[in-house]
């Protein structure tokens, strides 16, 4: 069964041309891990250039303390909300898998990027519907956001295990095999820096995109993952339907 | 050389008290983080155990690593370990010398078979065949080879032998190898720093010697016992690093109030040494308590990572004075142009279409 047929076939379930595509877990976790990609970023730039000085008895100031211990509980949010979201891959509906498995060995797939890239080109006319990500940014998520994360993680708890030191579980199943890979500890800091700009980069791309086509392809995008369903404010046109 | 004699005949020989040669003991078990009965432990091994002869050899290095291990802060620690040492091979500090000397070394080879101990300072260039680094006429990488062939463990001195130090340093003309990298097939102990403190060294030689295996290595192949922390973790600025008190610039009020150095580039926070509880010249103060960050000396390429003096390091990939945050807003900025392009294009796009329509 082709990625369109079986979108035609959901839709053909409801009346109206609308399609439930992301579940409440799926919903609640994207906003979670906004905020705290959100707060990892802002509190990661400032542990790497700190702000000004304060004065005062250190006795009584914590402030860089604080920027490291909010980053290392968004750090946690960020993991816990990934495990979880990991899981429901398995235990959600087919779109909860979609951003892990890019169906790269399908020919569909790629004709699919390589008409959304024209959208964006402005060589195609009218972008193609999906129900769940179009191929693009389908590929996109996976390889930005996914491994990006990925890459956020292991570093991150890398560095973390510095701190709670040889015996923990941070420091043995991740320090210490991922500071020699990388090098030295400094070394992992500054991939996990790059890291950063990585993911603000595709948060720059994922919130551009999500506006334009909420606009442009006239189905919503970004209320989805509010209500968790997908209008698509043309009826006359399906999702999959060539233009 | 009498095939049974242990390191207290020897400690004796010199001159050494049995009071100081206990008080050694305590001293080393301190050292080495061990409870206080294993100082008997200790005292029991020297005394019955055959002495392991020590090969010190030198290749591409400056010498710090002896210069700071002559320091040591309990003399009697150096003096024993150094005498126990010099009788057998080391060119810095051996009363032999020239032809007498190389052949100690051979005497050791030949005759201790799988029994000895090799510590290199500094390492062998392989470029031009190794003719960079000369010893005895031949280049160094042959003396290593040769010293090490019948080894029974190897210890690699400071940052030369174990990573490379600044020899090693982009472009490495001589291409300078860290010693791992030559020899294979022995197990290897790294001490890094530039060069490493005098206790840590004289502790690791003594538990060497004394228990007659390695000390628990990390994965690296540094010791645990000296290796296993930050000097950022014990470091005593750290509260000012907490409270977000930074020395700004040198010589600022900041300075003078001795908050942390992390803004000027300390590299505590990444560098495992022992610096700050251990200190240097007989614990008298380490670099941060002088007032200069932790320039990282025992950490692998720290000669490569850009400034010394600022937090973010070099990346070498995107030309000299890039840094993640240069690199990463320039793709940022780069990302946001073209997003605003294409966001405008599209409206241009979307009213042209209205148009048409
Ligand atoms: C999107 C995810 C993340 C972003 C954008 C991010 C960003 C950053 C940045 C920019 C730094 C400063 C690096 C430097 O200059 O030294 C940093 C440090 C750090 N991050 Fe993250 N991080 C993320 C995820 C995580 C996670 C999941 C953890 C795990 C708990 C974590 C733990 C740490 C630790 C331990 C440090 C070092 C703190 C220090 O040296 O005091 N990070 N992070
Ligand atoms: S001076 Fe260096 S080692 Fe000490 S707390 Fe500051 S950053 Fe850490
Ligand atoms: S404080 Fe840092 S740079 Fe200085 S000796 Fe110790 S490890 Fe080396």
């Amino acid at each position: 069964m082709s990625m369109q047929q079986d979108m035609s076939k959901e839709l053909q379930m409801h009346a109206e041309p609308a399609v439930y595509v992301y579940e409440a877990p799926i919903r609640i976790w994207h906003w979670i891990n906004a905020f705290a990609i959100f707060t990892l970023a802002l509190t990661g730039y400032f542990i790497g250039q700190p702000p000004p000085s304060i004065p005062g008895e250190p006795t009584f100031t914590f402030l860089f303390g604080y920027i490291r211990f909010f980053h290392f509980a968004a750090g946690y949010i960020l993991l816990i909300g990934f495990l979880f979201r990991v899981y429901w891959a398995f235990a959600g509906n087919h779109h909860a898998r979609q951003i892990f498995l890019p169906q790269v060995w399908r020919k569909d797939f790629w004709e699919g990027v390589v008409h959304e890239l024209k959208w964006y080109f402005f060589l195609a006319k009218e972008p193609k519907k999906y129900v769940g990500h179009n191929p693009l940014a389908t590929l996109i998520m996976h390889i930005m956001f996914v491994w990006g994360t990925i890459f956020m993680i292991v570093t991150g708890l890398a560095l973390y295990g510095e701190g709670t030191g040889m015996g923990t579980w941070q420091y043995d199943w991740f320090s210490s095999w991922v500071i020699p890979l990388f090098g030295q500890s400094m070394d992992v800091h500054t991939w996990h820096r790059v890291g950063m700009w990585w993911i603000i980069i595709f948060v720059i791309v994922h919130i551009y995109a999500a506006v334009r086509e909420d606009i442009m392809s006239r189905q919503t995008i970004i209320s989805s993952m509010i209500s968790g369903w997908r209008n698509f404010r043309d009826p006359s046109r399906k999702p999959g339907d060539e233009i | 050389m009498q095939a049974t004699e242990t390191f207290y005949d020897v400690m004796r020989r010199q001159g050494i008290s049995r009071r100081s040669f206990l008080k050694f003991c305590s001293l080393t078990a301190a050292a080495m983080g061990l409870g206080p009965q294993y100082a008997s432990q200790i005292a029991h091994a020297m005394e019955n155990k055959p002495r392991i002869p020590v090969l010190w050899l030198h290749g591409l290095e400056c010498t710090c690593c002896t210069e700071s291990f002559i320091r040591s802060a309990h003399p009697l620690a150096k003096d024993v370990i150094l005498s126990m040492i010099s009788l057998d091979y080391d060119d810095t500090i051996m009363a032999a010398a020239g032809h007498q000397a190389e052949e100690a070394l051979k005497d050791v080879v030949e005759n201790y078979k799988g029994n000895y101990i090799v510590a290199v300072e500094g390492n062998p260039p392989l470029n031009e065949d190794g003719m960079y680094c000369i010893v005895a006429g031949k280049p160094f990488t042959e003396q290593l080879r040769y010293a090490t062939e019948h080894c029974k463990a190897i210890i690699s001195w400071g940052s030369c032998a174990s990573y490379g130090c600044v020899q090693a340093a982009r472009p490495n003309p001589t291409r300078a190898t860290p010693v791992h990298k030559v020899i294979t097939d022995k197990p290897i102990i790294k001490v890094p720093g530039c060069p490493p403190i005098a206790e840590v060294m004289t502790a690791v030689i003594t538990y060497m010697l004394t228990f007659d295996k390695l000390p628990a290595l990390d994965r690296v192949g540094r010791p645990k016992m000296f290796y296993s922390q930050r000097i950022h973790d014990k470091c005593y600025r750290r509260p000012h690093f907490d409270a977000g008190q930074f020395v700004e610039s040198f010589d600022d009020e900041n300075a003078r109030k001795g908050y942390c150095l992390y803004k000027v580039g300390c590299k505590g926070p990444t560098t495992y040494n022992a610096c700050s509880t251990i200190r240097w010249n007989e614990g008298v103060s380490f670099p941060i308590q002088a007032g200069h960050g932790c320039i990282g000396c025992s950490e692998d390429a720290f000669w490569d990572k850009g400034s010394w003096y600022a937090r973010l390091q070099d990346i070498k990939a995107f030309g000299a004075e890039s840094n993640a945050d240069t690199v990463g807003t320039a793709a940022a900025a780069a990302v946001g142009t073209a997003v605003a392009v294409h966001a405008a294009a599209s409206v241009v796009k979307r009213v042209a279409q209205k148009k048409g329509e």
